[in-house]
């Protein structure tokens, strides 16, 4: 008998037509794409892209030679190299982060105890040589000057859940 | 003759210009000259009926992906100009620079023949249908036979595409689709059987014309004097013979991109994209059809309602968007499972519909008289 039921189910295309319907209802349903150099999705300003390396607001670079984050990082992206300034203050005298090995986690950013180095929300860039993806020092701190308001913001937006 | 019906569809500021042109002809051919109006005549026809076809055929790739990325849900090509609508021209673009990759022990003649052999009985069997019931380029009378007969030559494309470039996959693919060809042309033979029984002719205009008599047509609701209601079943066979016969999805297993691949392994380029044309024009072709046969054409639904041409490509239309809907909504057949479907499903159904039909025919409730 479940078999006859069978037969006639199949007879009068039952499952194909459910399945029609299904197809059917989402042809007019609303669409989900995102026209993207158009529109863009939400970022969170927790969005992780680019790095950048700030300054304090007298035009003092934040970092200050803690190596924090070369330890954290777990791709081993970072390089760093220490040295006295003349001023005597501990400084780097090195900062390179090889974009190609960086998995943009953020540990650095979280391991930083001077909120020196940061991600930004850039991640529209490319580079058209190997070489143009390992960032150094004077670039990640030009990316910090280029984006310290954004980044500012950010991190004050962040505050009230740390 | 020609040239006095030719006269009667210009319009009036053009016949002086038209005679002039004509006793020109007549002072320089002499008496040939009636042969070559009547066939500039026949290739202006020929022209005005396949121009279009392809114009359509190129924007029904465009139409496809369209409703196809609705159904899931996206936009489908929306980047090459105003809503995508100049996609179908970067593809051609795109296929036409590209490199036609011949293998090396292939058989060129045949290999370049093969596309052609699909893709030309595609378009001449458009010469017989009837776009309305005087818009038809051959108004013969077995046009239903000569619908079969020439769909029928494209198996040879694909057996040839599939023996040309000397690869076995090639081949074995083209061994697959011409097997299943071959097998779904039964079925549809069955369903067109019953299609010229209850409509006593084989010619495409008569069968339509034929839907528009009935019971139901008597009352105005003509829709459903058209086939597809009293041949239900028939109508669900035959139109599942034409995916199959398409070599459109669920059955597209000649194309099968993602797993066994088919006949055209070994083409690239333009002799691909020949293919291509070919598949969706059978695919129209298709369309129209089952439009034709079972939708009644050109006929319109309700009886308050002009019969018009718009009907015909209304109901044509409808049928292709059917073909991609199916398309986004089933996973491929087996290829056991498609013959399986042909031989062990459809025939029977359509033989024990045949037998239906008939003795309805013989009854006193015979609704076809």
């Amino acid at each position: 008998m479940g078999s006859m039921k069978e037969i006639f189910n199949s007879l009068l295309l039952k499952e194909l037509l459910q399945g029609l319907s299904v197809t059917g209802r989402h042809l007019f349903a609303r669409k989900i794409t995102v026209r993207y150099p158009e529109e863009r999705t939400p970022q969170s300003f927790r969005f992780r892209g680019l790095h950048a390396l700030r300054r304090h607001a007298n035009g003092e670079e934040r970092c200050i030679a803690c190596k924090l984050c070369e330890a954290v990082c777990p791709a081993m992206a970072i390089r760093i190299e220490m040295g006295e300034r003349e001023d005597g203050s501990r400084r780097t005298t090195r900062y390179d982060i090889d974009l190609h090995k960086c998995i943009f986690c953020g540990f650095c950013e979280e391991a930083c105890p001077v909120d020196a180095i940061v991600l930004t929300r850039v991640f529209e860039y490319h580079g058209e040589r190997q070489s143009d993806l390992y960032y150094t020092k004077p670039m990640l701190l030009d990316n910090g000057d280029r984006h310290e308001e954004q980044i500012a913001a950010d991190k004050a937006a962040d505050a009230r859940y740390r | 003759m020609m040239v006095e019906t030719l006269q009667q569809l210009l319009p009036g500021f053009l016949i002086p210009l038209f005679n002039g042109l004509m006793q020109l002809g007549q002072d320089t051919f002499g008496s040939a000259w009636p042969d070559i109006v009547t066939l500039v005549w026949t290739v202006v026809k020929a022209m005005l009926v396949l121009a279009p076809l392809l114009g359509v055929v190129a924007y029904a790739t465009y139409g496809e992906r369209k409703v196809i990325g609705w159904i899931q849900i996206r936009l489908g090509p929306n980047r090459v100009g105003p809503l995508g609508l100049f996609q179908p021209v970067a593809d051609g673009v795109k296929v036409l620079l590209k490199e036609i990759v011949i293998p090396t022990r292939a058989d060129k003649a045949v290999y370049f023949l093969a596309p052609a052999f699909s893709f030309a009985p595609a378009l001449i069997a458009w010469a017989v249908i009837p776009f309305n019931d005087f818009l038809v380029l051959a108004n013969i009378n077995a046009s239903l036979l000569f619908v079969m007969s020439v769909t029928s030559i494209s198996v040879y494309g694909i057996m040839l595409g599939g023996w040309a470039p000397d690869s076995k996959y090639a081949f074995l693919g083209a061994m697959r689709s011409a097997a299943q060809m071959i097998s779904y042309e039964i079925p549809m033979g069955l369903a067109l059987v019953v299609v010229l029984m209850v409509s006593n002719s084989l010619n495409l205009v008569d069968i339509v014309e034929a839907q528009g008599r009935g019971w139901f047509a008597g009352m105005g609701i003509k829709f459903l004097s058209w086939n597809w209601l009293p041949l239900l079943p028939v109508f669900v066979v035959y139109l599942t013979s034409v995916f199959a016969e398409a070599n459109r999805a669920p059955f597209d297993l000649t194309e099968g991109e993602s797993e066994i691949i088919g006949f055209h392994v070994e083409y690239s380029g333009m002799a691909f994209a020949v293919f291509q044309l070919a598949e969706y024009t059978a695919m129209l072709m298709g369309c129209a059809l089952v439009s034709l046969l079972f939708l009644g054409g050109w006929l319109s639904p309700v009886s308050f309602l002009p019969d018009s041409i718009l009907w015909f490509l209304v109901k044509t239309f409808g049928v292709l968007v059917l073909f991609y809907w199916v398309r986004a909504t089933f996973p491929r057949y087996r290829y056991d499972q498609v013959m399986r479907l042909g031989w062990k499903v459809f025939i029977p159904v359509c033989l024990v519909w045949l037998a239906v039909v008939a003795c309805w025919m013989l009854s006193p409730l015979n609704i076809w008289k």
